[in-house]
């Protein structure tokens, strides 16, 4: 998200403020409310509610966690100036649902208890495998999270009228605030009604503009696409058609590849959707959480179309350009076209509640998995008094430290040009973690060197090749703006071609994953791998692991 | 709120073997029931989805032949990768309800009632 200069006109930063306001203390009061009813003191009620929800409440929460605002504000904007480039990204989000429905979704909720950490170390040597799983969590949640909170800042300047760096600072530190009070709270409770009420509101906000937009076209999708076509001038016709934003050349078809391959593949290997699988009691639900969450998240993405389209044919891909914000204001610009003021402070609080909803569920997910796989199975050997106080305590206190540091990453990352974290969240979720939960689940023979080198060395190829890609340093200077478009700017130490790391970080797991098992003498543990099989699938034995 | 299910009576204190119920014929047919269906979709939806990604990538004219208006198969395309992910989600779920839920809960039970 790039920084903004001035906010947008029509904006009114007072009823926004007001508006996002209202929507903290609702959504505190219900944080509170339902934790008072259950206190979240048990680590099985604080990191997964007991769960106690059903598939519908959690698909909802789901959508609310999945959805955030680069894919609100950012898929719009895309589609509002790049058309058809825009809308590719959705698909590849929305395809991936399915991995993780048929492969991931079932299977973990039948063997794990609270963190990616215990499916992956099931029936493998617990500490070193725990300590992987919960670095790569870490890894993932910690790159998501700095470009949320970054992405606030942004927001900030956008929509409240904020442009003093100082000012935007206070505002990323309230929101990490009011972010630590929902996880301390309400737990993963508190922060999964968050989610759902947010959802609510996001998808409910964009289904009336998408309405309305459609309304003023007679319902006529083909009409309204001329439109934008017509408005965008010379560059109009380039909106229907895919290479808009990719076709420049073979490396940024390529690079477009290796995107959509992270994007189908990162979903069902991000820790805090993951993660939510635990809070429903059975794989049954397990499903129907997945399938309400794909409905709305592919409505949510056929929403957006309509509404880039729209932005671009009632606001105009100049008036776009020319806004602070640049392509993410095309969403607020557009509420602001149909609805005036109100409705763009009402899309603006939505926007700014789901960067809420998105870095609690973060913070709650790395806090789980520090306590529960770093400090009671590895630090201390799984040999704690009162084990469940014990954890409970250390994630409150982790989630404050993340808490902290998000809000610091924020503020440094104010402005930088960092909206490859997420690309890169996907890049590691899909090569570090996807690879290694397949093989848990399904081959036997896996062992825990296997683990270990998918873990590690997807994560550290990923990082290697991110770090000396473009998008870090030597993209070419832009000639009106004498800035590069990567982040680091008057060096250029890139030899790896692709924005994307994906095309090869994730072969290279699978193929490490398979390597370090068939290399290593250690046999695989049947008896444990039996009963993760056996478990997986008849769901045995789970009641008993949530009593513990 | 909570749809916790207690654990069922009479269940054995000791753990079962796991290692016969994986053996067994009824948990063997299990197991290659559910490769059998997720496997093949799995493969075909991945494949399906890179047919477009390439198709994207490097065909951008076919993708611009118009059909109805401004809609064009590129639209229609990526439209048709949204319903076909809503259907298998659909196919997959009645599938999972009437032939796979069955059989893992009578050997669930079979498990937690110390028959296995």
């Amino acid at each position: 998200m790039t920084l903004a200069q001035s906010s947008i006109e029509g904006s009114n930063p007072i009823l926004n403020i007001a508006i996002f306001s209202i929507f903290v203390i609702i959504t505190l009061g219900v944080v509170i409310y339902v934790s008072r009813r259950k206190a979240a003191s048990s680590a099985s009620d604080f990191y997964t509610a007991g769960g106690g929800f059903s598939g519908a409440q959690n698909g909802i929460a789901i959508s609310g966690d999945y959805l955030s605002a680069a894919s609100f504000l950012g898929i719009a904007g895309a589609i509002a100036l790049y058309g058809y480039d825009g809308f590719l990204y959705s698909i590849g989000f929305l395809v991936a649902w399915l991995v993780a429905l048929l492969l991931v979704a079932e299977l973990m909720r039948n063997t794990g208890k609270f963190t990616m950490g215990d499916v992956l170390a099931f029936r493998m040597r617990q500490r070193p495998v725990r300590a992987a799983a919960a670095t790569s969590t870490l890894a993932v949640s910690f790159f998501y999270l700095l470009a949320q909170m970054a992405g606030a800042g942004g927001l900030v300047a956008l929509l409240l009228d904020i442009r003093s760096t100082v000012g935007q600072s206070i505002v990323i530190a309230v929101v990490g605030a009011v972010m630590i009070a929902y996880v301390l709270i309400g737990g993963m409770r508190g922060t999964t009604w968050v989610q759902i009420i947010k959802a609510v509101l996001l998808i409910a906000g964009a289904g009336i503009m998408t309405v309305w937009v459609l309304g003023l076209y007679g319902f006529n999708l083909s009409a309204l696409m001329n439109d934008a076509v017509a408005r965008a001038g010379q560059a109009g016709t380039k909106l229907l058609a895919p290479g808009a934003q990719y076709g420049a050349s073979g490396l940024t078809r390529l690079d477009f590849v290796s995107l959509g391959l992270a994007l189908v593949l990162g979903t069902a290997g991000l820790p805090h959707i993951l993660m939510r699988f635990y809070t429903v009691p059975t794989a049954k639900e397990a499903r129907r959480s997945v399938v309400w969450a794909i409905w709305l998240i592919g409505l949510f993405y056929l929403f957006t179309l309509v509404l880039g389209y729209g932005a671009g044919a009632l606001v105009g891909p100049e008036a776009i350009r020319a806004a602070p914000g640049a392509a993410n204001s095309a969403a607020p610009l557009l509420a602001y076209e149909l609805g005036g003021t109100v409705l763009l402070g009402i899309i603006a609080a939505v926007a700014f509640a789901t960067i809420l909803a998105v870095v609690a569920g973060l913070t709650i997910t790395a806090s789980a998995s520090f306590a529960h796989d770093i400090y009671i199975n590895v630090i201390k050997h799984g040999k704690v008094q009162d084990e469940s106080a014990t954890e409970v305590k250390v994630a409150r206190r982790t989630a404050v430290v993340i808490g902290i540091v998000a809000i610091l990453g924020g503020i440094l990352a104010n402005g930088q040009n960092i909206a490859f974290l997420v690309a890169l969240a996907f890049a590691v979720a899909a090569s570090a973690n996807l690879p290694t939960i397949l093989y848990s689940l399904f081959w036997k023979r896996f062992n825990t060197q296997g683990a270990l080198w998918s873990i590690y060395g997807g994560l550290a190829i990923t990082l290697v090749l991110i770090i000396f890609s473009p998008v870090v340093s030597g993209k070419p200077v832009n000639a009106t703006t004498g800035k590069s478009a990567s982040m680091l700017q008057g060096v250029d130490f890139h030899w790896f071609p692709l924005d994307n790391p994906g095309l090869v970080s994730i072969p290279l797991s699978f193929l490490l994953g398979y390597l370090g098992t068939v290399l290593s003498k250690e046999r695989s543990d049947l008896k444990r791998a039996a009963e993760m099989e056996v478990r997986s699938l008849t769901g045995a034995g789970t009641e008993k692991a949530v009593v513990h | 709120m909570s749809t916790e299910t207690p654990p069922p009576e009479g269940r054995t204190t000791a753990e079962p073997d796991w290692e016969t119920v994986q053996a067994s014929p009824e948990f063997q047919a299990l197991r290659s029931r559910l490769r059998r269906f997720v496997f093949p979709v799995a493969i075909g939806f991945l494949l399906w989805y890179l047919l477009y990604v390439l198709l994207a990538s490097y065909a951008p004219s076919f993708m611009a032949i118009p059909v109805l208006g401004a809609i064009n198969l590129g639209l229609i395309l990526g439209l048709l990768q949204f319903v076909s992910t809503f259907a298998i989600t659909t196919w997959y779920v009645r599938w999972a309800d009437k032939k796979f839920d069955p059989h893992a809960t009578a050997i669930r039970e079979e498990i937690e009632g110390g028959q296995l």
